[in-house]
């Protein structure tokens, strides 16, 4: 096997192997998923129409916001990566593998999300189910480029806590996971949309269920794409191999440029 | 002579106000072991940590093989297998995972030979996690062995393992010697330096203070042999008579310590009084001082300046 498949094989079994990942891949979101499909179908049956989009967003960010960046700092803090290059691994190997990974993970809890929820709970299924997928690859992309971005600026694992559910949290208020964002007040519609999950939400309604969305999602799909692109490229460029970070070449402040596609849509759409 | 596999040339490196290490100069010959010794913060893992490419010196030059770390870690890193000091793998990971996947990124195949060599066969679906100290540090070997490379850095590589796990690392460095290996050996064990390897240097406050094979190494100090006598009746023992050549002398459970420069007169006179005051010889052991004996001599010298 060449290095890549091994390094894809043993990431993707981390990805079960390690309970932490397990519960943030898989049990947390489905569990997740279940009680929500429960409670708030009975409370308040339209949120059916958003729900497969919705559990699946939620999917995306629990595996790559919450449990992948402090996998990130542990393996730095513990000498791992240190090890990783005196054996030639490269820094891309290290931040694009587990990304890839948890889009495979997230596209195998998308795919029970979008088949059960119809007989589950009598949610519609999408007109289109390749821009469903679509969306879903690159949604999780962009989510675990921002992940890995958090892990590489993190000191420690409390301020990865802290960085995702600054994230995490406003987007299951806000996206229209929850709330459509057309019942928002305005102040909130605008921070909604430095959220990836607003942008993942909006090309979910507009190219996969054919439903008429708040922005034009075709730039929605453009903008998450950047926002991926640009948060990798600022993990790369902002990597370090240990805790002296010697080998980091640029201030981690300068991760919050990883925004800049979101505050440009935010302004034009 | 073939060229040094390592050269260093004022080798330089700063953090913030501290000297880690001030400008050292050393080569290392093909298939030598070469011992990094010295007090902790003297300076030797970040040494090691220039040469393997982890640390960017601020100043001088070296040389692997045909490699400049800094310049050219790509290259580097196929000539050298690395045991750190402070290293980790991930804790789910497999022992045979952990060969296959270091294997595959140096792309050569598994070597599972090196892992029973190193006592693991019974441990590869054991998860790094799981494993004790002494078999994560003998894993970590594995890998950085699993690509045949010419240059090998260990440092402190028998730090938490058992005796006969030592023994056997120590059997496995002597065939990698005896195979042409060039092996840089950072350790706070003088004894085991002293058995293994060809040269040493002493550094202290990132500076080598002496350098050269352990015997060159003992012979340069104050010149005492350790002459250590016990009788029946402890005839040699307090106010015992003064023998000729010794320096200094003490007691140390039961025995006397004479501390001599000429072992030869001292011995002949300990042995001639001895029997003079019909006292009967239990034990005498004569001793050429240590490598560890002349390196806490060197540190505590060169601390007390």
């Amino acid at each position: 096997m060449t290095a890549f498949a091994q390094h894809f094989s043993f990431e993707f079994r981390t990805g079960l192997r390690d309970r932490s990942l397990l519960l943030l891949n898989y049990l947390f979101p489905l569990g997740f998923y279940v009680m929500m499909g429960y409670l708030m179908g009975s409370i308040n049956p339209q949120f059916t129409n958003t729900m497969v989009p919705a559990m699946i967003v939620f999917a995306i960010l629990s595996g790559t916001m919450l449990g992948r960046p402090s996998t990130v700092v542990e393996a730095r803090e513990a000498g791992i990566f240190r090890s990783f290059r005196v054996n030639g691994v490269p820094a891309l190997s290290i931040l694009a593998i587990p990304a890839l990974t948890s889009i495979f993970h997230t596209l195998i809890v998308g795919a029970v999300i979008a088949l059960t929820a119809g007989p589950l709970f009598k949610a519609p299924q999408p007109e289109h189910s390749l821009a469903l997928a679509g969306i879903t690859v690159l949604t999780a992309f962009t989510c675990a480029g921002l992940g890995a971005l958090i892990g590489v600026i993190s000191a420690n694992s409390q301020v990865t806590i802290l960085w995702s559910q600054l994230i995490f949290l406003p987007s299951m208020m806000l996206s229209g996971m929850m709330v459509p964002m057309s019942m928002l007040p305005k102040g909130l519609a605008s921070l909604a949309k430095v959220l990836p999950a607003t942008y993942a939400m909006q090309a979910f309604q507009g190219l996969a269920y054919g439903r008429p969305a708040q922005m034009d999602p075709r730039a929605c799909v453009a903008i998450l794409a950047a926002g991926g692109l640009l948060a990798f490229a600022l993990g790369i460029l902002l990597f370090s191999w240990d805790r002296r970070n010697e080998t980091r070449r640029l201030h981690p402040a300068l991760a919050a440029l990883a925004l800049l596609p979101y505050a440009i849509g935010a302004a034009l759409l | 002579m073939s060229e040094p596999a390592i050269t260093v040339r004022n080798l330089k490196k700063v953090y913030g106000d501290l000297v880690a290490v001030g400008g050292i100069s050393f080569d290392v010959q093909r298939g030598e072991i070469f011992g990094l010794l010295g007090p902790n913060g003297a300076g030797k893992t970040t040494t090691l940590e220039c040469l393997e490419g982890l640390r960017t010196p601020d100043g001088g030059s070296i040389r692997i093989l045909d490699a400049d770390p800094s310049r050219e870690p790509r290259k580097l890193w196929n000539l050298i297998g690395v045991q750190l000091q402070t290293s980790g793998l991930p804790a789910s990971m497999r022992v045979d995972e952990a060969m296959r996947f270091f294997a595959a990124y140096h792309g050569v195949a598994p070597r599972q030979d090196l892992l029973a060599r190193l006592g693991l066969s019974a441990k590869l679906h054991a998860q790094y996690g799981e494993l004790s100290v002494g078999q994560q540090r003998r894993l970590a070997l594995a890998v950085a062995l699993a690509h045949n490379p010419p240059v090998i850095f260990l440092d402190e590589p028998t730090a938490g393992l058992d005796v006969e796990s030592r023994s056997e690392l120590h059997a496995l460095m002597q065939e990698l010697r005896q195979a042409g290996t060039t092996l840089i050996l950072a350790t706070h064990d003088m004894a085991e330096a002293e058995k293994l390897a060809d040269r040493v240097a002493i550094l202290l406050r990132g500076k080598i203070v002496t350098i050269g094979t352990p015997r060159e190494i003992t012979a340069t100090g104050a010149g005492w042999t350790k002459v250590s006598v016990r009788t029946e009746h402890g005839s040699v023992l307090r106010n015992g008579p003064s023998f000729p050549a010794v320096r200094r002398r003490l007691e140390q459970e039961g025995y006397a310590v004479f501390f001599s420069t000429d072992p030869g007169p001292t011995v002949s006179a300990i042995i001639a009084h001895v029997e003079a005051q019909a006292d009967r010889l239990i034990d005498l052991r004569v001793e050429r001082p240590s490598l560890e004996e002349r390196f806490l001599e060197i540190t505590q010298n060169r601390g007390a300046q």
